[in-house]
């Protein structure tokens, strides 16, 4: 049940786009069309679920045996960004179809803040508990209802930007101020999740 | 040489023309205090990674640039958050994630890598300082519109009882701003704002020159 809440919290209620402000460069630039949202998602879920297992590893057993904590961000950012890149190596050589839909997404995640931040708030919510496999699984489990929140943004913003592309907006709006107001009506609606969780 | 700090201003602002460092612009603009914070931090960050750049970048091999300047802008960063956790709680726990997240803030490896790396240190010091302050300039529009409207206050002193929620208030303040569906409809409205007045600023100079 509590893993449940955990997914259901970060993935809806307080969904990493539109309540948290993480990831928005990807979520307003890869958002023109349905094909590439769903690409870069898939991409951010597959990424996010390893950060942050990698990350609560290297806390655990690296960082916080030996008093480094205040290392967190350094190392974090240099795990993540080698990590995106024996992924993509990694890809490229065992599923060649895998690499050519997910390929170009790849090298924007280093710099996507959600990553990094979904590392940092898992370190934060999770680092502290004392059972090390509770903690572990409920990291995983936050990884995967970031990103998967993530993902459902995407979808729901390339769907409406689909459609904006076909309307008679005043000249001064078109393009990302709409969407910025689209997305911000959308996080109103999201905001009827509010009362699930505590 | 003043043209690299003035650029970063209003011209090539990093937020509202380029559109980076939009996380931050959003997540931080509740009220203008926390906005000036999150504006002081990232502009440190960003002078000091782009002069440290600057002077170092001839000695990092070509291929393996980017991760030298994450380190340094890392480094930076873990400053800042240790200074402001000693200095301003109150601030650290308003920022928040935000703090550690300037790390993968677009604007200041975008700067490392386009300006820093082929400019020298002087003119890498302006340029990080213009575009400091741009930042800072986006992230107090955003701040004060929502801080007035959302919460009918300015750096946390109640404006006028006009838009307070004190008896016989003229006006309620508008909650919805300063929660986080409000900071998107903001953001859209000002650059909607940019853009008319980049398009009408246009339409003038094109007809000085035709005489239409």
């Amino acid at each position: 049940m509590e893993y449940f809440a955990t997914f259901f919290k970060v993935s809806l209620v307080h969904n990493f786009v539109l309540s948290q402000f993480l990831g928005l460069c990807p979520f307003i630039g890869v958002s023109r069309r349905r094909r590439d949202a769903f690409g870069m998602g898939f991409a951010v879920i597959f990424v996010m679920v390893m950060a942050s297992l990698v990350t609560w590893a290297v806390w655990r057993f690296a960082l916080l045996p030996f008093g480094l904590q205040y290392l967190r961000t350094v190392t974090f950012i240099l795990v993540i960004a080698t990590l995106v890149q024996t992924v993509e190596l990694a890809i490229k050589k065992l599923s060649p179809p895998l690499y050519r839909a997910l390929g170009i997404y790849l090298p924007l995640i280093t710099t996507n803040c959600a990553v990094l931040g979904v590392a940092i708030l898992n370190i934060n919510d999770f680092g502290s508990v004392e059972d090390g496999l509770r903690s572990f699984t409920l990291t995983a489990v936050q990884g995967l209802g970031a990103g998967a929140g993530f993902m459902l943004a995407m979808l729901f913003m390339a769907e409406i930007r689909e459609r904006l592309d076909l309307l008679p907006l005043p000249k001064a709006f078109r393009g990302v101020p709409i969407a910025f107001i689209c997305a911000g009506l959308m996080g109103l609606a999201f905001f009827g999740f509010a009362g699930f969780v505590s | 040489m003043w043209r690299h700090f003035l650029s970063g201003l209003w011209k090539d602002n990093p937020v509202l023309t380029l559109m980076l460092g939009l996380c931050p612009t959003l997540a931080v603009t509740t009220a203008v205090t926390n906005a000036l914070g999150m504006a002081a931090a990232a502009c440190f960050v960003l002078v000091g990674s782009n002069v440290l750049v600057s002077l170092l970048g001839r000695f990092f091999p070509k291929k393996i640039r980017i991760p030298c300047f994450i380190v340094i802008i890392a480094s930076f960063v873990t400053t800042v958050e240790l200074l402001m956790k000693a200095f301003r709680p109150d601030l650290d726990k308003a920022l928040g994630i935000f703090i550690p997240l300037i790390v993968v803030n677009c604007i200041i490896l975008g700067r490392a890598e386009a300006f820093a790396y082929r400019n020298r240190p002087l003119a890498s010091l302006l340029d990080g300082l213009g575009m400091g302050i741009g930042f800072g300039i986006a992230l107090l529009i955003l701040g004060a519109v929502r801080e007035l409207f959302g919460a009918g206050k300015f750096l946390d002193i109640p404006v006028t009882t006009a838009f307070s929620g004190a008896p016989g208030a003229v006006m309620e303040p508008i909650g919805l701003l300063v929660l986080p569906p409000g900071a998107f409809i903001v953001l859209g409205l000002v650059l909607a704002a940019r853009q008319a007045a980049r398009d009408r600023l246009k339409e003038r100079s094109r007809r000085a020159r035709f005489g239409g």
